[in-house]
């Protein structure tokens, strides 16, 4: 088996991940293809999250802190999945695993990188999407799905908070405004004011500049929105905007940041599944249902 | 909330000096160079191309505040009024908020001219770390720019970032580099670019147990890197010089030091002031040329 990998038969499949073409096998899909019961988990910086699969539904949800620990988020976080979900663990057959802290993940039987978990996630969700962005708590992402869900081409930034939901956490503690206030209140607002800055550090001095010069707060709330919903379109713009377009991720439960980025992107809508914040797991779970390791 | 009162680590002293061998009557041109930047204010007077007295202070919230405020500071230990300043320049990020200035120079070319004078003009290469931004500055030996290179868009590597980090490991900024110093062997710098993130990358190796100061000396060291990667790009050609308030951490410098094989310039002269000399030159050299506004 030393170089199976390099013959393309049939049941091997090009993915095309950023410029460089790597092939992966697929193994004969199991009997009854999605029809058995799997779980994606997803380590991710913040928070692991897991999602029990079964025949293609998802049946139960977990997410924990991922803290220091990220073993032991993955064992509490499955644990949670599988009480929700009601099954046992031995009934799982398939596990995948994906996210930053994919490698603590001892449970998977097949790890697949974020990239590919979105848009197996986007083919999930929404089978007609061909942009997936990703927006979580340290790195954003966007992908180009293909009809089979396969990836055609990424982008990611996972260096700068100020592309990033810390980019959001931190301007709600400059503002003094709980987070789950900060969106809602940016919607209220209809004047454009522009942050200057685009580091998060130095964002973080504006802003407390714009409450000085007593600016109101909602206005201040929209131009932290417009900010980062405009760095997350230019990431999107460098794979191209191929409607529809998926958002997944936690910061996608923000109302100001997907009113920003639909106002951005020049779209009406964009699609968001009910927990965004799960999608990369589901995907994970999706991929183990379709493929073995 | 009753907030108890935090001590603020990341706060430098601010200084005023007077040239007690000079005597302002006795002067022809008599210019200042006001230095807004993001994080410090400068003014600087010289008496025909002589500093007489110079403030250094913090930027509060308000540009023309911050210049008024620090021009008076440099005043404050002299019998000079402001009347009798021939020409003022402004410079610095908030130059053009610098409302008694009669013309305003980018802080480029300032620095260049700063540091002309305050290192001499074998100095070729300029490196000037501010509060918000990194400049890698090429000059010539009248102190005339070649070619530069500017971070301004990221706190990476700049005087805000080392606040920041100052303010989490509740360091005094002034300790720094010293206490970056005191461990017993070079920790591996830390790899996140972002302050945002460094910041949880430190807080990672503080609960793996490194101490404080290995931590000091971890993000000194990917300051370092930071700063030298803009340099390398650049090209750094010697004599070279530092400017700036990161040129007084010595945790920084010391590695930086290192990496490029080359020392530094030493200068007698607060390297806080480089952009507020160079105004004040700008400005002597316009009253020579007959362009000042007249006595």
């Amino acid at each position: 088996m030393t170089s199976s990998w390099r013959v393309r038969t049939e049941e091997t499949q090009s993915v095309s991940v950023g410029k460089t073409t790597r092939p992966i096998q697929i193994r004969p899909r199991p009997e009854g293809g999605l029809h058995m019961i799997t779980a994606g988990i997803d380590c991710g910086a913040k928070n692991t999250k897991t999602v029990i699969l079964k025949d293609g539904k998802i049946i139960g949800r977990g997410s924990v802190l991922t803290g220091f620990d990220q073993a032991q988020a993955v064992k509490e976080s499955l644990e949670m999945a599988l009480k929700n979900a009601g099954v046992k663990q031995d009934q799982i057959e398939r596990v995948g695993g994906t996210g930053s802290g994919a490698k603590s993940i001892k449970e998977a039987d097949v790890t697949v990188n974020n990239i590919k978990a979105i848009a197996a996630a986007a083919n999930y969700f929404f089978p007609n999407s061909r942009t997936v962005a990703d927006v979580g708590a340290e790195e954003a992402r966007a992908a180009k799905v293909n009809e089979k869900g396969n990836v055609v081409d990424f982008a990611i930034n996972d260096k700068c908070a100020a592309g990033a939901g810390a980019f959001i956490e931190a301007m709600s503690r400059a503002l003094e405004t709980p987070l789950e206030e900060l969106g809602p209140l940016a919607l209220s607002s209809s004047n454009a004011i522009q942050l200057n800055a685009q580091c998060a550090i130095f964002a973080e001095s504006e802003v407390v500049g714009l409450i000085h010069a007593k600016i109101a707060k909602k206005d201040i709330s929209k131009a932290i929105h417009d900010a980062i919903a405009s760095r997350i379109v230019s990431m999107i713009r460098r794979i191209g905007v191929h409607p529809d377009v998926v958002l997944f991720g936690g910061v996608a439960h923000n109302p100001g940041f997907v009113g920003a980025l639909q106002r951005e992107l020049g779209l009406e809508k964009v699609y968001i599944p009910e927990l965004p914040e799960y999608a990369a797991a589901t995907g994970a779970a999706a991929v183990a249902a379709q493929n073995g390791r | 909330m009753a907030e108890a009162q935090k001590p603020e680590y990341w706060r430098w002293l601010e200084t005023n000096w007077v040239n007690p061998d000079v005597n302002w009557k006795d002067a022809q041109f008599i210019t200042a160079g006001i230095d807004v930047g993001s994080v410090s204010s400068q003014a600087v007077i010289m008496a025909d191309g002589k500093v007489y007295a110079y403030g250094n202070m913090r930027t509060g919230s308000d540009s023309p505040d911050s210049a008024r405020n620090a021009l008076k500071f440099a005043l404050e230990r002299t019998d000079m009024p402001e009347a009798a300043i021939h020409y003022c320049i402004g410079t610095g990020y908030g130059r053009v908020n610098v409302p008694m200035a009669d013309r305003s120079v980018t802080e480029i070319a300032c620095h260049a001219r700063g540091a002309n004078f305050m290192y001499g003009n074998k100095v070729r290469t300029v490196l000037d770390v501010g509060g918000q931004d990194i400049k890698a500055i090429r000059c010539d030996d009248k102190g005339k720019v070649t070619n530069f290179l500017m971070n301004d868009k990221c706190a990476a590597g700049t005087g805000r970032g080392m606040e920041v980090f100052a303010d989490m490991l509740s360091v005094h900024i002034g300790d720094v580099g010293d206490r970056s110093f005191q461990i017993d062997s070079e920790p591996i710098s830390v790899s996140s670019t972002c302050v945002v993130y460094a910041k949880s990358e430190a807080t990672n190796l503080l609960r793996k147990g490194l101490s404080t100061n290995e931590v000091l000396a971890a993000y000194c060291a990917a300051m370092a890197d930071r700063i030298f990667s803009l340099l390398e790009r650049v090209g750094i050609e010697p004599e070279f010089a530092i400017t700036g308030g990161m040129a007084k951490n010595k945790g920084v410098i010391g590695r930086l030091k290192k990496k490029i094989g080359l020392e530094p310039m030493k200068t007698e002269w607060d390297t806080q002031l480089a952009g507020g000399i160079g105004g004040a030159l700008f400005g002597l050299a316009l009253c020579q040329k007959g362009r000042g506004r007249g006595k």
